[in-house]
């Protein structure tokens, strides 16, 4: 469990990006921080593994507060997956996979063959592994990504934008591949992106920022269409238009669920 | 242009060959000496300029230093260090250290200084220590530009390790100080042109180097540089990411 207890950070320049904040991230379960670029979200994922030291309050992992510790150790023990995938370009896909591993002394062999192992996991080809990150495509490179934070079997990851840079198309093919991914493994996942759909998708937990670093909603996606806290919610989730307004017509002695523009989006069977 | 055949007549002469005094061994003191200074100024320089390359502090600092080093006259230096310490090699080398500091410092410090944030980022969320981000990805990364720094430097010194000479019975200045002195031109000539072959050679040496320590890696991106890439670098796009305790 990820605890903030009145957060506050507060950059030498001034900025505040992340302000009072007060939230709980479930064990076992996803949590998407989303937002619109500059609302803090980057600066709250990093509070978790200690590349940025809060200005005020507490961030607690199980119960611990992790300013007591040292954040080298600390980093290892927790996955970070980013947006340009952040693999060193100058190691093959095999060596990115084994760093960490490597880094807290697993043996080579061990390392290697568990490295290869994770490339099945998160459906990558085994003959990948000795190409260089930039023989690879971008959905590729953030298969690697999330590879090498899994590597250390880590109780928490931490992915911020993992897929932002990829195309549509692999975009959506990744997403269900981390919802698979974590049907199975059932960690501790941080997830920020800019994109709500991508966070009713992904979360089991949905928080939405604002500018300056507060927290708007932390709440199912569900109970946040259901009830949003305020206008900023309902506004930025689009409760009340496109195709999260929906209404039931009947045809034919069937409901048939229409979008606000009319758009057929299903069918309701009971 | 006679002069210049006298010149390589002079060092074909097999008599300039044997002896005390002769072309190889004055060759070997002319590169024994100037691999004891890039040694010493390497020492002093790199580890400055890695530092200052890795923290990006003391930037300013080392900027005005290496620019007040270079615009000390090296002629000068000497003649100062050898009146103080006398005949001998000690002015010499100290004199030429002080020349081959500053690209030495400024090759250490961009290299580092060019390796991209997000990637220096990633290692350290990866809980890579500060040691193992400069020693595993900040030198890998940056060695071309180290290694041009130490080449640049390694020039300077071999062309003017002629006037190690001036204080002290060393090197291909040798021929030059006591060709100037007996006006016997083909000699001072000679000795011109080796020291420039001697310089071409050890720079193409360089050279390779420089070519060979480009990561594997690296090396492949730009191959698909010029399939697919932007024609900005990658370092050149999007705000570094500067946050974090680097400890
Ligand atoms: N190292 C820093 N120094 C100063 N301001 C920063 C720094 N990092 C982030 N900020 C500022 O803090 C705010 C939140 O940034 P960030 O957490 O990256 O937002 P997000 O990830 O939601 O886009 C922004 O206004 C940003 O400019
Ligand atoms: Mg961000």
């Amino acid at each position: 469990m990820i605890e903030f207890r009145r957060v506050t950070k507060q950059f030498p320049d001034g900025t505040v990006a992340v302000e009072d904040v007060d939230i709980v991230m479930p064990p076992h379960k996803t949590t998407v921080l989303v937002g619109s670029s500059g609302s803090g979200k980057t600066t709250l994922l990093r509070m978790i593994n200690r590349m940025v030291d809060p200005t005020g309050g507490q961030v607690l992992i199980d119960g611990m507060d992790v300013a007591t510790q040292d954040p080298v150790q600390l980093r290892r023990g927790i996955g970070y997956v980013m947006q340009n995938s952040g693999l060193l370009p100058h190691r093959k896909v095999i060596d990115n996979v084994a760093t960490v591993p490597l880094l807290r002394g697993v043996g080579k062999r061990e390392a290697y063959a568990h490295a290869l192992e994770l490339l099945d996991t998160v459906g990558l080809d085994r003959s990948l592994a000795d190409r260089y990150p930039s023989q690879l495509s971008g959905g590729q490179q953030q298969r690697v990504g999330v590879a090498r934070g899994l590597a250390v079997d880590p109780n928490i990851l931490l992915m911020d934008e993992p897929f932002g840079a990829v195309d549509p198309i692999v975009r959506a093919e990744l997403q269900q591949e981390l919802l698979r991914l974590q049907g199975e493994l059932g960690k501790t996942v941080v997830f920020v992106t800019h994109d709500i759909d991508e966070a009713f998708l992904l979360g089991d937990q949905v928080v939405i920022m604002q500018q300056g670093g507060k927290i708007s909603q932390a709440a199912s996606p569900a109970e946040i269409l259901a009830h949003p806290a305020d206008d900023f919610v309902a506004d930025f989730v689009g409760a009340d238009r496109g195709k999260r307004a929906l209404h039931v017509t009947e045809v034919d002695g069937r409901n048939v669920v229409v979008d606000a523009d009319g758009r057929p989006a299903g069918v309701l069977t009971s | 242009m006679n002069l210049f055949f006298d010149g390589i007549a002079w060092i074909l002469d097999p008599t300039n060959w044997t002896g005390p005094g002769s072309i190889p061994e004055r060759i070997g003191q002319h590169l024994v000496i100037s691999a004891v200074v890039l040694v010493i100024a390497s020492i002093i320089a790199l580890p400055v300029g890695g530092a200052v390359g890795h923290t990006g502090r003391g930037k300013d600092l080392s900027v005005m230093v290496s620019g007040g080093l270079r615009a000390l006259p090296t002629l000068g230096v000497l003649t100062l260090f050898a009146l103080w310490l006398g005949i001998g090699l000690q002015a010499p080398i100290i004199a030429l250290v002080i020349l081959a500091i500053p690209p030495l410092l400024a090759g250490a410090y961009a290299g580092l200084e060019s390796v991209d944030r997000r990637t220096i980022d990633a290692a350290r969320a990866m809980g890579m220590r500060e040691g193992q981000i400069v020693g595993r990805v900040e030198l890998p990364l940056g060695m071309p530009i180290v290694v041009g720094g130490i080449r640049s430097a390694t020039l300077q010194i071999i062309a003017t390790a002629t006037l190690a000479a001036y204080v002290a019975d060393f090197g291909l200045g040798r021929f030059i100080f006591a060709g100037l002195k007996t006006r016997d031109y083909a000699e001072m000539l000679g000795g011109s042109i080796l020291v420039i072959i001697l310089a071409l050679v050890v720079d193409g040496c360089f050279a390779i180097t420089q070519r060979l320590v480009v990561p594997a890696g690296v090396r492949a991106a730009m191959a698909t540089d010029l399939r697919s890439r932007p024609t900005r670098p990658r370092a050149a796009v999007g705000r570094p990411i500067t946050e974090g305790n680097p400890e």
